[in-house]
């Protein structure tokens, strides 16, 4: 067994209302940044697991992911990164 | 009639439901601890509001993981009622017993406040003892009430009769903004298919005795009696 180091980004899914990610955009635009359209406010986890391999730490995360870290109603996820720690 | 309410880590509203049950109701109240994995025989079983968990990764998310909630899921589809108030809506909603998940308010800002709902189905369990249409008061205590599901679901609630509450404008007020919260469809309350499961995130259980204002909160409770009488 190896261990993996995963990183994990959970974001609102696109199309619902976002007012955490309006707020923060209109805040950039405050501060001088006119080209930003907007922001999505999210989560990002790093899960650190023993796994056989990178494939297999990234199957259980992703189920992982679809039984808890994420809310399968409301979020979209993205597995970002697997590597060995 | 026996009523067993949930405290988790967090549970803060477990005591108010008590009161409501025992004092205002005049039945049997016990409190069932999150780590047990006995109902006690509990007829209704009530997940109060609060912070369970500290609403860590989501509101209602590991609450919904708690040993007890394996009882209270079997118990549910056996058709046993199932009450789950502000926190214990969001509760229900993680652990699959009602659609739709509720998301931080549109505002970004917590809400206390008495508010004017509709009855939008008087003809559940939950609902027997007020009537259609009816306008009630009932007060709402939250930072993450907006309901939110896909417009499949929504018209699978609005078709089956599964929107039992609704926020609506309070007739003496000029309310642009009646909605508190951006909730969809304006949903502040709702039951499963079967209709033994209800979750709403106005607060029953702290409008049953006059001296707290209006106790349009103790006909929800009055209803599962009426219900079992009949």
């Amino acid at each position: 067994m190896t261990r993996f180091r995963v990183a994990i980004h959970v974001v609102p899914r696109r199309g619902l209302l976002d007012p955490q990610g309006k707020a923060v955009a209109d805040a950039l635009r405050t501060l001088g940044f006119a080209g930003v359209e907007a922001v999505h406010v999210g989560r990002h986890l790093v899960v650190e697991l023993e796994a056989a391999g990178a494939d297999a730490a990234r199957r259980a995360t992703r189920e992982m992911c679809e039984r808890l870290l994420a809310n399968p109603v409301t979020e979209d996820f993205h597995i970002a990164d697997v590597a060995q720690a | 009639m026996k009523f067993g309410i949930v405290t988790f880590p967090g549970s803060n509203c477990d005591y108010d439901a008590y009161r409501a049950v025992v004092d205002a109701l005049g039945e049997d109240a016990v409190y069932l601890w999150h780590k047990d994995h006995d109902l006690q025989g509990s007829d209704v079983i009530i997940l109060p509001g609060g912070f369970s968990y500290g609403d860590y990764l989501r509101a209602g998310a590991i609450a919904a993981l708690s040993p007890i909630m394996n009882e209270v899921v079997q118990h549910a589809r056996r058709g046993g009622p199932v009450i789950g108030i502000c926190n214990g809506f969001q509760i229900a909603c993680e652990a699959r017993l009602l659609p739709g998940a509720l998301l931080r308010n549109a505002s970004l800002k917590f809400v206390c406040a008495p508010i004017t709902l509709r009855v939008e189905n008087a003809s559940t369990r939950f609902t027997g003892s007020y009537r259609e249409q009816q306008l009630i008061t009932l007060p709402i205590a939250h930072g993450d009430g907006r309901y939110s599901a896909d417009e499949e679901a929504l018209d699978r609630l609005e078709g089956e009769g599964q929107v039992v509450f609704r926020y609506a404008p309070d007739p003496l007020q000029a309310a642009e903004s009646y909605n508190p919260n951006g909730s969809m469809r304006d949903i502040a309350g709702i039951v499963s298919r079967e209709g033994n499961v209800l979750g709403m995130m106005p607060h029953p259980e702290r409008a049953v005795e006059p001296a707290l204002g209006r106790p349009d909160g103790l006909a929800l409770f009055e209803s599962l009696l009426q219900r079992v009488a009949a």
